[in-house]
């Protein structure tokens, strides 16, 4: 291991000249940040892990929640979508890196280029997010919750995933949603399914081909699917009906997956942001000629520092919600 | 060294070519799932999952030393970085997922359960 031992040359070793580890001070302090960044990162997803661990026996399959893909309505697509994002991600930390090169060779117009072209897959990766999670909060096929907090999918004779709006009976119940304008005091609700469970237990009566299938997995890893007998029995348990996800219900399964995607992927992508708004900043003072007069082009190095990390944390992320 | 100036470009792309590379064969594995893999377990984890794994890591690695430029860094600073990381993240995971397991088979094989 190299010392770091202040000798005593002409630098000055209070003054910023001297320079432990061979990194300026103001790389010195990115890297400082990103570890603690990586640490902060590494505690969400070791408690991904440990939630996951604890439901291993009921937690959602990945491949049967990300399934859309853009202009391709009603087509199973899994893991293209995510690794089309994935690619943008790596691509933008290439241009990134290229940036930094040109300014290693004081290129002003192609450091402007480059990071250009790194804000704007920036842009697509954080606005690709939105639309996965658009697509996550909407939900696809409905289900049911039990009094115990169980979860309850459709599916037909063949294992194929059923939507509810395929089989629920119309009941001639309505049901208004309680807004603040009608409440006696300050009182709302979050929006109303558009089915009952009475609607949903009578067309599961009236459909016999309608089986339910529940979270946990048998030793073929896929979910288990009960008798049309077991089916009635656990639907006659049905208390809630659920559409898409939100922190405290989820369609798709246990309820801490979707709150960790949110959390995680939602952090992730307020990194990317932020990592937008850095590089923004950074690409008018390349323009301004700010690095130029300075006779460096550290700064752009310092942000790629950030943008790298913010690529390796989605690997990361990628590997852990999608593939395992 | 970090300090020689010269072009890389051959290498960024290639580092790219690799990353692209190894992200196709994780995709393609991930959709085709083979059984061969994914039902066979090493350490409690099935083979298809350590894959997964492994290929991560080494994207890690390849974006910290390439991208970031860890390899033109001095050994000290990449030891600083990256020993702390490894260590705290494996004490971690031991920890969190030896425990998430555990609450698992206190659910799985005692009188409380938590699906009812």
């Amino acid at each position: 291991m190299e010392a770091t031992v202040t000798t005593a040359n002409n630098e000055k070793t209070w003054g910023g000249g001297n320079e432990p580890m061979g990194a300026s001070y103001g790389k010195l302090m990115m890297w400082f940040f990103i570890v603690s960044d990586a640490l902060t990162f590494s505690g969400f997803l070791a408690a991904y892990g440990f939630s996951r661990f604890k439901f291993i026996q009921t937690w959602p399959l990945a491949d049967e929640v990300f399934t859309h893909f853009p202009f391709l309505h009603g087509v199973s697509a899994p893991m293209y979508y995510v690794a089309l994002m994935t690619f943008i991600l790596i691509f933008s930390s290439v241009t990134m890196v290229l940036a930094v090169d040109a300014g290693h060779q004081m290129k002003k117009d192609k450091v402007a280029l480059y990071m250009f072209l790194t804000i704007i897959g920036g842009l697509i990766f954080v606005g690709s997010q939105a639309w996965e999670w658009k697509n996550f909060i909407k939900g696809e096929y409905g289900a049911v919750e039990t009094t115990g907090g169980s979860l309850l999918q459709f599916v037909d004779k063949e294992g194929h995933r059923v939507a509810l709006e395929d089989f629920a009976a119309k009941l001639p119940v309505e049901r208004e949603q309680l807004s603040r304008d009608k409440g006696k005091w300050f009182m709302d609700e979050s929006a109303i399914p558009a089915y009952t469970v009475a609607e949903v237990q009578a067309g599961f009566k009236a459909h016999p081909e309608v089986l339910i299938r529940i979270e946990t997995l048998n030793k073929d890893k896929k979910k288990i699917i009960l008798s049309r007998e077991d089916s009635q029995t656990r639907l006659d348990q049905a208390k809630i009906v659920i559409e898409g996800a939100n922190l405290t219900h989820n369609e798709y399964g246990s309820k801490l997956f979707a709150d960790f995607f949110f959390f995680i992927t939602g952090f992730h992508g307020f990194h990317v942001f932020s990592g937008i708004v850095i590089n923004i900043i950074i690409f008018f003072n390349v323009l301004l000629g700010t690095y130029e007069k300075r006779g460096s082009y550290e700064m752009v190095e310092k942000v790629g520092l950030y943008w790298h990390f913010v690529d390796l944390v989605w690997v990361f992320v990628f590997t852990f919600f999608y593939l395992v | 060294m970090s300090h020689e100036h010269v072009s890389n470009t051959k290498r960024i792309w290639t580092v790219f070519g690799l990353l692209s590379l190894i992200t196709t064969v994780e995709v393609a594995f991930g959709i085709i799932r083979p059984d061969a893999l994914a039902m066979h377990t090493f350490i409690t984890m099935s083979l298809l999952n350590w894959l997964f794994i492994i290929l991560t890591l080494v994207k890690a690695y390849y974006i910290v030393w390439a991208f970031m430029h860890m390899e033109g860094e001095k050994k000290v600073l990449r030891n600083a970085v990256v020993f702390p990381l490894v260590f705290l993240v494996c004490y971690l995971l031991f920890i969190l997922l030896t425990e998430g397991d555990y609450v698992f088979e206190v659910f799985k094989n005692s009188t409380i359960k938590w699906n009812f």
